[in-house]
């Protein structure tokens, strides 16, 4: 086989491979006693709508209850839309379903989509009769797949002994053996530990570097996100309030960048335009910034001897906190 | 840290497109995965059939105890009531076997594997139907066979080439109406959780009533299980008609030349209440 370049072997068609427009789901949730219950409706989704291109990875995120699920469930057909349209990879999910889903993989973190009683090569033998793949092809791609995610030592074990981290790999290769365009993941990494983790990213954008496939994850890990994710989007009470590029989130959020400077000698907190000494411990000062942090390093060391300096940048994880914190009237609708 | 294990590649072919989803041969090859599964417990299985099995025969002994006292049912002596035990036995306990576990969607929903069969390129309802398929419901079935077959050797039938031509006619409507019956009774359970047992009541309950002559309970009740849940067709109607004896209840002739229509109607409407079941699908919160 010659060494083609992926994007050659994979010519992005001009088409979003999703395409979401005004998207909403409601629930009519009953509560209550028998006899007294009332009715009431949850907008779990309202108004959404976005496009993704062939070949991005894109991080949905958002606090708990904020809709994710229900989207990522309208994108793969479980659930019919209550308003907009949805078309993932040219289809209606909803109603052309099971034509959709031998074109797309989709890995539920909370539950297996392996056979529990089987062991996990025959789950994936199944699966292979399920999606119709030629032998050959099914032999080479599980082969690749075992050796990336290093599957070998349990192949043969049924699925109900494997551990969370073996089984979520295993439920990996199960969606990706009929080769998809299009993997929709729905909190990959939930109660993974760092390594597993890392081997689940790692052979991710690999995936997405190689094989061209495209990538759309939901996760409160925002080392996914920081590690994986070109684009996010956050949605919040159903609703999108971010669509972006990582950058862009970190400067729509108030949380300033932060210089942390090592004197050679303590010294009385530092006073510069533009950044404001925020804590003193010995010869370290953290000074935040509120503006171009090249000046502020000019200033400071024109004035100062410095031993190191180092530009903190605002955690995502700070950014988005308070991007989910802020109300929703004045968040409005932020795009990038 | 944690560098995936190697710098191995993922091949670069064009991808294919994937063949138009075929649900069909599904069944067996889901089937035949799970009962393989099963037969890593041997023992649990034969003696699980067995069980199956005895119980049926349990429901015949009943049968012969009610006819050793009265000799007679509605007109009905002991081997052609055996003729309609066999008829009922056979349709339900075939539309059980393949079609019994759908009445675990409730369950399926609850725990979120439903969520998982709607993404395989595979009809749910076959999924659902395959699941934890296992050989030990055939067990029910040869109770009712051995009555069946006995009722059929025994009995004075006027074996003409339409009654020949018929039997398997009626057989097949009355497997194919019982497993529009369990299927509507899933479709049930998208829209009430818990309406299991109330699905229950029709298919296990419309069981254990067709296995008598139906006119033993009365007018109204043979009508609602003509036209309501139309079970009279899986073993009262076949019965007259091999019998080759008048409605009791006086329900008109032909009806007994209706069972596969009955099917296909039933078929419809199962399709319809199960697409529509779908269609409503909530799944869960979490
Ligand atoms: N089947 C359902 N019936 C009733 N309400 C539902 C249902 N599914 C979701 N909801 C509601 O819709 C809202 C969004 O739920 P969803 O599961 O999409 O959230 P999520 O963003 O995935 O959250 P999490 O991070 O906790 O997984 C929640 O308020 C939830 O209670
Ligand atoms: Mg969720």
């Amino acid at each position: 086989m010659p060494d083609l370049p992926a994007a050659a072997a994979h010519p992005a068609p001009a088409d979003p491979i999703v395409d979401v427009r005004g998207l909403g789901r409601s629930f009519t949730v009953s509560e209550g006693p028998f006899l007294r219950r009332t009715r009431r409706t949850v907008h779990a989704v309202a108004d959404v709508g976005f496009t993704v291109p062939r070949g991005a990875i894109v991080g949905y995120l958002g606090p708990n209850g904020a809709g994710k699920s229900t989207t990522m469930k309208m994108l793969t057909g479980i659930l019919s839309p209550s308003s907009g349209t949805v078309r993932v990879a040219g289809l209606e999910p909803a109603r052309q379903r099971t034509r959709l889903a031998a074109r797309i993989g989709v890995v539920f973190g909370q539950r297996t989509t392996l056979w529990w009683d089987l062991p996990l090569r025959d789950s994936l033998a199944l699966t292979r009769h399920l999606y119709h793949v030629p032998a050959t092809d099914h032999a080479r791609r599980l082969a690749e797949l075992t050796e990336l995610l290093e599957l070998g030592p349990f192949l043969r074990t049924p699925v109900r002994q494997l551990s969370l981290g073996q089984r979520m790999r295993g439920d990996l290769t199960a969606a990706l053996l009929h080769d998809p365009e299009l993997l929709v993941l729905d909190e990959p990494t939930i109660g993974l530990d760092v390594v597993s983790k890392s081997t689940i990213r790692e052979f991710l954008l690999k995936l997405n570097a190689e094989r061209g496939t495209t990538i759309l994850l939901t996760t409160h890990d925002l080392g996914d996100v920081e590690r994986l994710c070109r684009r996010v989007m956050v949605i919040d009470h159903g609703r999108l309030a971010f669509d972006g590029d990582i950058a862009a989130l970190r400067d729509s959020a108030p949380a300033p960048r932060t210089l942390v400077v090592d004197l050679a000698a303590p010294t009385a907190p530092i006073t510069v335009a533009g950044a404001r000494c925020v804590a003193v411990e010995g010869p370290r000062q953290w000074l935040e910034l509120d503006a171009n942090p090249a000046a502020v390093i000019a200033a400071v060391a024109a004035e100062h001897e410095v031993a190191d300096l180092t530009l903190r940048e605002p955690d995502i994880e700070e950014v988005v906190a308070d991007l989910y914190r802020r109300p929703a009237g004045e968040r409005g609708r932020i795009t990038a | 840290m944690a560098e995936p294990s190697t710098a191995r590649t993922l091949t670069t072919e064009p991808r294919r497109t994937p063949p138009a989803p075929r649900s069909v041969g599904a069944y067996p090859l889901l089937a035949w995965t799970w009962m393989r599964a099963m037969a890593q417990y041997p023992v649990s299985l034969l003696l699980l059939t067995f069980g199956q099995a005895a119980s049926t025969g349990l429901e015949l002994t009943a049968l012969f105890f009610v006819f050793g006292h009265a000799h007679q049912l509605a007109g009905f002596g002991i081997n052609e009531a055996l003729l309609i035990y066999g008829l009922a036995g056979v349709a339900f306990c075939l539309a059980d076997f393949f079609m019994g576990s759908v009445e675990r969607l409730g369950e399926h929903v609850r725990k979120g594997s439903f969520d998982t069969m709607l993404v395989r390129p595979v009809s749910p309802l076959v999924q659902l139907a395959t699941d934890e398929f296992s050989p030990r419901r055939l067990g029910k079935v040869v109770p009712a066979v051995a009555a069946l077959c006995y009722a059929l050797a025994v009995l004075d039938i006027d074996w003409t080439p339409a009654r020949i031509l018929m039997l398997p006619v009626l057989i097949v409507s009355s497997i194919v109406i019982c497993c529009c019956v369990w299927t509507l009774g899933a479709s049930i359970q998208f829209f009430i959780a818990d309406a299991r047992e109330v699905a229950n009541s029709v298919t296990y309950g419309g069981q254990a009533m067709t296995e008598y002559p139906l006119a033993i309970y009365g007018r109204s009740v043979v009508r609602t299980a003509t036209f309501v849940v139309p079970l009279a067709f899986a073993s009262w109607q076949p019965a007259l008609f091999l019998l080759d004896r008048p409605d009791p209840t006086g329900l008109p002739e032909w009806l007994r030349y209706a069972a596969p229509g009955v099917a296909l109607l039933m078929s419809l409407a199962a399709t319809l209440a199960w697409r529509t079941g779908l269609r409503h699908y909530r799944s869960t919160g979490s």
